[in-house]
């Protein structure tokens, strides 16, 4: 039977504030156990929550970076469950009224058609601790720092349907919130952490199949890997003529499987209700409008001026436009070279070629934008070809200096000096005597082919630096 | 003021007062299972029973018509103040582990729990 995947990912993502949720401890990643627990974050008696500004002013900015609703009077909830690394016995969250309501964003697929996803929700929420399981003598360790880290709980319909565009959601949210500036987006640190709903149905059937709920996987790749994998699960079974139990599920990378992860003999029940220890939230339109106009730029609409500002395709434009760094650093080289499409071209060939080989963040690059346009600058005004260019960067990538600078020093300034290239011109016909015979004899259309042996050997002669159109002109005239 | 899903069924169960007369041990036994409360099976029935009374006084509130009445959450007629995103709190592990029954590598030991 063919199947159709229905997904829907829940995305934590951490917010960037300098201190907790409810806390003034503060969120630096990496510090020495519990040595940013405060007696708020580690539940003492009597201590209350007093809620952070700026992760208020950030959920705000991302329900209209999605073009939400946006909650103008929230309230947090309490989650009650027991966990170790959840020192009050509930986690503060929001339920029947979060900060941010239905929105939708565009997504963009390899081939560069574009899907609307639905927002269910966004809603603010306090990490919990982290336990650690590895032996302290049969006993768990509790570290308390990441324990009321703002988080953004981001909720998406289930209008996702293969792990291609659960990736693609993935990145474009990823996008978004750092364009926004509201998160690091570092997956690695569990900045963005994502639970995924799947569930199978037949092809063209309308109801939704029970679904399996994978937790906690932190890469773009294992989130594509988790997919594939708990499909062919869940197929066989189905097929088996089996039932799918709705349970949540631990994505295991290294066996590259999915396996079950609580019994739900006591199916979570979490007991919300308001939490009494804080109070509404209660936002009006002009600080919503206020935050409203310090929108930035959003990656689609970045990538769509790309296509009409600078002709580019839409593809070149959704890589060009994917983060605010590398979409500067197009326009730097664009605003220094005069010409968009060589730009376009460079950046992601060359320039991101080399960051992804060398495993380099942009931050780092060796290639300051106005060096790139200083070497494009060369290729458009033939002082170098296109293939010097990419020998004069791999220089430029050393920290040899500017592309005039290396030209200079490697003395590989295209030869355009008319006697220089004749006398070159001539030396390589009096040397090929059968291939000027074969030449003559042919007729116009073989001519055209022919004439590249010559082209190769003066191009050769000159080490790769005659002018290629003037030796094509040269070439033309002397081998009448 | 967004507002979303219906509550799950024990939430619904405690603000409605709706199933109040229909309570049963199981619900007790439940309920007390996610409080993490051990309640003696010989207690039960007496437990069961107390509750089921609150709830009966819950559904005489249940009784006053509410339908233009905003939910309250909280009973403070007063909005939420927010603090500026400043770090105020410094390292006071030493004080705060001084008290905890067993740390080690400056975590806080705990019986093994594995979901």
């Amino acid at each position: 039977m063919q199947w159709e995947t229905v997904i829907g990912l829940e995305v934590h993502l951490q917010l960037a504030t300098q201190s907790k949720i409810f806390s003034g401890s503060p969120t630096t990643f990496g510090a020495q156990p519990n040595t940013q627990a405060s007696a708020v974050d580690l539940a003492m008696p009597g201590m209350l929550p007093v809620l952070n500004e700026k992760a208020v002013r950030y959920a705000v900015l991302f329900g209209l970076g999605i073009g939400a609703e946006i909650g103008m009077r929230s309230v947090f909830d309490r989650k009650n469950y027991f966990y170790p690394d959840l020192p009050k016995g509930y986690q503060i969250s929001q339920f029947q009224h979060p900060i941010v309501g239905r929105g939708e964003f565009e997504i963009q697929l390899e081939d560069g058609s574009t899907r609307n996803i639905g927002i269910t929700r966004a809603h603010l929420e306090e990490d919990a601790g982290k336990s650690l399981h590895e032996d302290y003598h049969g006993q768990s360790g509790i570290d308390l720092n990441r324990a009321g880290t703002p988080l953004l709980e981001i909720v998406s319909e289930p209008d996702i349907r293969s792990a291609e565009e659960a990736v693609a959601y993935l990145k474009a949210l990823h996008s978004l919130v750092t364009y926004l500036g509201i998160s690091d987006g570092n997956m690695s640190e569990g900045s963005m952490r994502c639970d995924i709903n799947i569930s199978l149905r037949p092809m063209g059937a309308d109801t939704l199949g029970t679904r399996a709920e994978i937790k906690n996987v932190n890469s773009f790749r294992f989130v594509e890997k988790a997919i594939h994998h708990e499909f062919e699960r869940q197929a066989d079974i189905l097929e088996d003529g089996g039932t799918i139990v709705q349970e949540t599920r631990l994505y295991d990378a290294d066996k590259n499987e999915t396996r079950s992860m609580r019994s739900k003999e006591v199916a979570n029940d979490y007991r919300y209700f308001p939490e009494p220890d804080l109070l509404p939230i209660v936002i009006d339109d002009s600080y919503v409008e206020a935050l409203r106009q310090q929108l930035p730029e959003l990656p689609t609409q970045k990538r769509d001026r790309f296509v009409q500002q600078y002709g580019l395709g839409n593809y070149d434009a959704n890589v060009l436009a994917d983060s605010r760094e590398l979409a500067d650093y197009f326009e730097a080289v664009v605003a220094g070279c005069g010409d968009a499409k060589i730009a376009a071209n460079w950046v992601q060939v060359e320039l991101l070629g080399q960051l992804n080989r060398g495993e380099l963040e942009l931050a780092s690059c060796p290639v300051s934008a106005t060096n790139l346009a200083g070497l494009i600058a060369r290729i458009l005004d033939n002082s170098i070809s296109g293939k010097i260019a990419k020998q004069v960067f791999e220089a430029m990538w050393q920290g040899e200096g500017s592309a005039d600078a290396i030209i200079e020093a490697r003395g590989l300034k295209q030869v355009s000096d008319s006697g220089e290239l004749e006398s070159m011109v001539d030396e390589v016909i009096a040397n090929s005597a059968a291939q000027v015979e074969q030449y003559l004899a042919a007729d116009e259309g073989k001519r055209k082919k022919l004439v590249g042996y010559f082209v190769g050997q003066v191009m050769k002669l000159s080490k790769g630096q005659a002018n290629p159109q003037m030796v094509n002109q040269l070439l033309a005239k002397k081998l009448q | 003021m967004i507002s979303l899903r219906p509550l799950p069924p024990t939430e619904a169960f405690f603000l409605s007062g709706l199933y109040s007369m229909a309570i049963e041990q199981d619900d007790i036994e439940k309920i007390a299972e996610l409080a993490r409360i051990r309640i003696d099976q010989g207690q039960i029935g007496q437990v069961t029973q107390r509750i089921t009374e609150i709830l009966r006084m819950v559904d005489q509130l249940q009784a006053v018509d509410t339908s233009e009445v905003q939910p309250m959450a909280n009973p403070l007629d007063a909005t939420q103040i927010l603090r500026p995103d400043e770090v105020t709190e410094s390292n006071r592990r030493e004080a705060f582990q001084a008290i905890a029954p067993a740390v080690e590598d400056g975590l806080y030991l705990v019986p093994k729990v594995i979901d």
